[in-house]
Parts: C-alpha cells; structure tokens; sequence
C-alpha cells in the first residue's frame, strides 16, 4: 500500500478496501517508526489527521468523493494551516500557530484530503540541503550520509521513504526539483502565477511558487488539479480558467521535439548523472521524441542574478519578524531598537541573516541601480533565453542538478559552493517558467539522479505528459529506498 | 568595489540584526564572496534592456471598495508575545 498510486489508493478507497483512517493511521505509525531516523517532519498531529481521515470517510461514505479525498498529504512547513504549528524552519516561528489557512491547505481540505503533517525544511526555504533548518538536518532515505536537497528536502524524503504518499513543496531557485531529483521522486514547480502564495512565508515574491511532489508524474497531475487556481488575496495570481492537468498523459510522444541545451550539458557536470541523462534521452529517442541543440547562453549569470533578487526580495518580506506581532522576541533587552535587534540576531539562523544582509546591501542607497536594477536587467535576457530555445523544440531538457546527492556538512561551511549547485535550476523561476524533476536512474555512488523537463510558459499538461510516457516505459520512478 | 567591516556594521543596523564584534570578520568574508559571484553581473552590458519585475509582467489589480475582511484582532494577537488591552506592548519610545 505504502506504494500504490494516488490512483490506486483513491480506488481502493472508493472499493471500501481501506479507510482514510485506517490508511492515515499506517503512514503516521510509519512516521513514528521512521522520522526519528530521517527527521523529515517538524510537527506531527495525529489528532488533527485523523479528524480529518474520519471527516474523508463521512464524506466517501455519502458519494461524494473527489479524486483525493481520504489521501494523506504531507505539507511543507511554508504552508500556514490554521491551528498548526507552522514554523518555515525557523526559530523565530517555532512556536507560531497559524491562525489562517493558506490558498493550497484550503483547496485541500475542501478535495477531502487529510493532512498528515508539516514537513521540514531549510529556513524560510532559503538552502540547497535542508541543512539550514532550525530543527535539524533531513537524512536522504537512499543514504543516512547525504542531503536530501532543499529546501523542500523534508517533503522530499518524507515521498522517498514512502513515510506520505504524496506531499507539497515551493520553489523559488530549485526548491522542489533539486531535492525530487536527490530523493528520486517526481515534483513539478508551475508557471509562477498558477499556485496562490497566499498563506505560503514568503521569502522572493516574485520568484516563489508552491508545487506538487510525488512518486510519479500521474500523481503530480493529481495534485496539481487541487493545487492550482486563481486567488485574489494572492496579487500576483492569475486569472486563467481551470485546467485538467491530466488530460494529455496519455498522448504518444511520438515527434516530440526535445530542446538540449549546450550549457547544461558543459563543464561542471559529473559523468554519473550525465551518463543517466543520457540513457533516459536515448528512452525518450525510443518513445519517438527527437532531440535538438539549444542554447541559453546566458545561463551562467542566473546564480548572480538571483542572488541579488532573491536577499533583496527577502530582506524586505523577512523585516515583518520584529518580536511585536507574533513569533519569537528575545527575553532580555533595553529599548525598542535593542529589542528588535537581539530578536532577529536570536531568531534567524547564519543563512537567513547572510541574506538579509545581502539584500539590504543591494537595495541601500546609491547601490540600487548597480545591483538590483542590473540584476533586473539580466533577468530579462534569460527569460529571453528561453523564449528563443522554444522557437525549436516543444521542452527542453537536461540534468535537474550537477551532482547526485552530496554529504551532510560536504558544502554548508561554503555558501557560494552550495549556491552553485543551483545552476540547472535557478533560471526557470527567473523566467517564471514551469519546471519538473523526474527520477532517472542513479549515480556512481547508488544516490538518484534527476531529468529535468522544463516547459514554456503554462506547458504543465505537455511535461506531465512528457514524464508520464517515459515511466509508462522505465521503473526508476517505482524504485524506493531501504529504509530500516 | 570591495566590502568593508564598515559596511557589514552598516547592513546589521539598517537590518536589525545584531552583530557582535567577533562575528564582524567572518561575515564579512562571507559577503565578500557572494558580492564576488555577483560582481560577474558587471560583465554584460544590459543598455536599453528594460528591467522585468516578474515573469508576466502584470499590472495589480483593483477591486471594489468596500469591506471584505472580519475583524479578527483577538485572534491575531492572542499569537503577540506582549498584548494589553488589544495593543501591542512594546519597549518605551518616548519618555
């Protein structure tokens, strides 16, 4: 069971094969026999999921079902779910509870999903490694020594492990992609606009977007359906009419034109995952796609770029926590000033405040135009990039990250090292554009390697598609981990 | 241009960020390499390129003027780490 599908659960459901009870009661106690080990949720509700579980199996009862509801479905601890401890991974809010819903929580619990818990996460989603938490580092599920990416490395692993069945994450340079494709499971970050940020911390507004991981392609499809719609409360959300993201899996692929670009494919690239990547294009060869050369030549500025955007973005979102309306204030202080000082110095962890720091530096007086202004600039030459890639081929793909999963300490000394193991994945929020992970093998040392699928603007059926044909054909995406 | 520890001092106070004087020198390390990977924007020349906000270039919509949220204090403040009389209690600012 812990393997089945969404599908296959959702059936199983609707057959009174099992309860929603009966199934969120199998993945908490495996929560409880495992997250010790792997440390992949921050708060854990029994109560509150199966409430819920009872609330799902009411509703089956009476026909009413949609296709998620009684599914268990973990939650990044981005989300704000009221009643919930909701912390983002900080100290500063390790003991908030949120008094409101989030857009994603609130179209779950009205699809009749359970919500089986609130995952960890790097702080404010702001790492590569999930080693930026203030309640500790995640253990990937194929190898208690490495990461298992971030910043939605919790959910991550909590997939891999088949402790949920399925689980949300965000993704503002990699976030759900580069820890999919560490864990070997599937994760599709949208066009920025297509999931409501209201109730999801914000840390770069204009990059930040929430998204589905799963075991498969199908299930992200699934999840996606729920998860996407427009919001009002969210003013960059869009007005678009509903879309059933599962209605293209089952095309063909045949004449499917497949965009390599050159960069992704260059220097920094370990031979164990280009090697993978390569085996699951000569798969996609066989399913009839053709492959072409593209370039985006502006991919080695998107690292800059974004680590201009990204700390100024935040250093603004982040100045809310001043110890006054909610979340941590220190114990001890003298006056106002004092007091939101040594607030922020104890709340926030060495990342968070590197980037505030960063980002109040780019966006101080007489630096704006040199920084923020230029980094603005160059984001609209990688967007172009990709508008000019897409004149030749339906989606482009390439390695979702340049390495397998690194070591748990191997980079967190070494910030910009860290940053670099972005470089896949950074341009595609620049751009707003959607982006997927899907497994494709492992590496030299049995850790997953990822295939990234990055679409044009709104193309989520089509890469859905495109990754659901190529697991119809391959098994990488059923391969789970031996956890003890 | 190169950061200082003027600079790194400067940045924790407009932050609000407390910095104590040994944590000076290693921070400023670490920002001088980030400001090092950033400096590699200066490189391209970006004339006449217009700036982009955000991915649809969209402007914020507007809506009807009227009320649309229900008074909600008690509960947001019950979160507060300091609340008397539905205020917010903070240190004293003028004496």
């Amino acid at each position: 069971m812990i393997n089945n599908s969404l599908k296959e659960l959702s059936a199983a459901l609707a057959a009174k094969k099992i309860s929603s009870r009966e199934l969120t009661q199998a993945f908490l106690d495996r929560i409880a026999q495992l997250n010790p080990v792997l440390n992949a949720f921050i708060t854990v509700d029994a109560e509150k999921s199966l409430a819920q579980a009872d609330a799902a199996d009411k509703r089956i009862g009476q026909g009413q079902a949609g296709p998620l509801t009684g599914i268990p479905i973990a939650q990044k601890d981005i989300f704000c779910a009221k009643g919930w401890r909701t912390t983002c991974g900080s100290k500063i809010l390790a003991n908030f509870t949120a008094p409101y819903d989030a857009q994603v929580i609130e179209r779950f619990d009205a699809a009749g999903a359970v919500n089986l818990g609130k995952t960890n996460m790097d702080e404010f989603a702001m790492g590569s490694s999930n080693e930026t938490s203030h309640f500790g580092p995640v253990k990937n599920p194929w190898d208690p020594l490495a990461v298992p990416g971030g910043s939605s490395g919790g959910s991550a692993a909590a997939v891999a492990a088949r402790l949920a069945p399925a689980a949300t994450g965000t993704d503002t340079g990699g976030s759900i992609r580069q820890p999919a494709a560490l864990t070997g499971i599937s994760g599709i970050k949208p066009t920025y606009g297509v999931v409501s940020r209201y109730g999801m911390i914000a840390f770069a507004s204009s990059l930040d977007q929430g998204g589905p991981m799963a075991k498969s392609a199908e299930d992200c499809a699934l999840l996606l359906n729920t998860m996407a719609g427009f919001d009002t409360r969210d003013s960059t959300s869009l007005d678009r009419p509903p879309e059933d993201y599962t209605r293209d899996l089952a095309q063909p692929l045949k004449g499917l034109k497949i965009g390599l670009p050159k960069e992704y494919f260059a220097e920094g690239l370990a031979p164990d995952v280009a090697q993978a990547v390569e085996t699951a294009l000569a798969e996609y060869k066989k399913l009839g796609a053709q492959t072409v050369e593209v370039s985006l030549p502006n991919t080695q500025l998107s690292i800059p770029v974004y680590y201009v955007l990204a700390p100024a973005e935040a250093s603004s979102n982040l100045s809310r926590y001043d110890g006054v309306r909610y979340g941590y204030r220190a114990p001890e202080y003298t006056d106002l000033m004092d007091m939101y000082k040594k607030t922020r110095a104890q709340g926030f962890g060495a990342e968070v405040k590197r980037r505030i720091l960063i980002g109040t530096y780019v966006l101080s007086a007489g630096y704006y135009d040199a920084y923020y202004l230029k980094a603005q600039k160059l984001r609209r030459l990688i967007a172009q990039d990709f508008t000019e890639a897409f004149k030749q081929c339906d989606v482009i793909m390439g390695p979702t990250a340049p390495t397998t999963a690194f070591n748990l300490g191997e980079k967190s000394d070494d910030p910009v090292s860290m940053y670099l193991s972005d470089i896949y994945t950074i341009a595609v929020n620049l751009a707003g554009l959607p982006g997927m992970s899907i497994p494709a093998g492992f590496g030299a040392n049995g850790r997953p390697v990822g295939l990234q699928i990055i679409g044009n603007y709104f193309a989520e059926a089509k890469m859905l598609n495109v990754a659901h044909q190529y697991q119809l054909a391959t098994d990488w995406h059923l391969r789970a981990p031996q956890v003890v | 241009m190169s950061l200082t520890e003027a600079d790194v001092k400067r940045m924790a106070h407009l932050a609000r960020i407390e910095i104590e004087e040994q944590e000076v020198a290693p921070m400023l390390a670490q920002l001088s390499n980030i400001m090092g990977l950033v400096e590699q924007m200066q490189a391209v020349n970006t004339d006449g390129v217009a700036p982009m906000a955000h991915a649809q270039d969209l402007s914020l919509r507007l809506r009807e003027d009227r009320v649309t949220e229900q008074d909600q204090h008690a509960a947001f403040q019950a979160l507060a780490p300091q609340v008397e009389a539905g205020l917010y209690l903070v240190p004293k600012v003028i004496e």
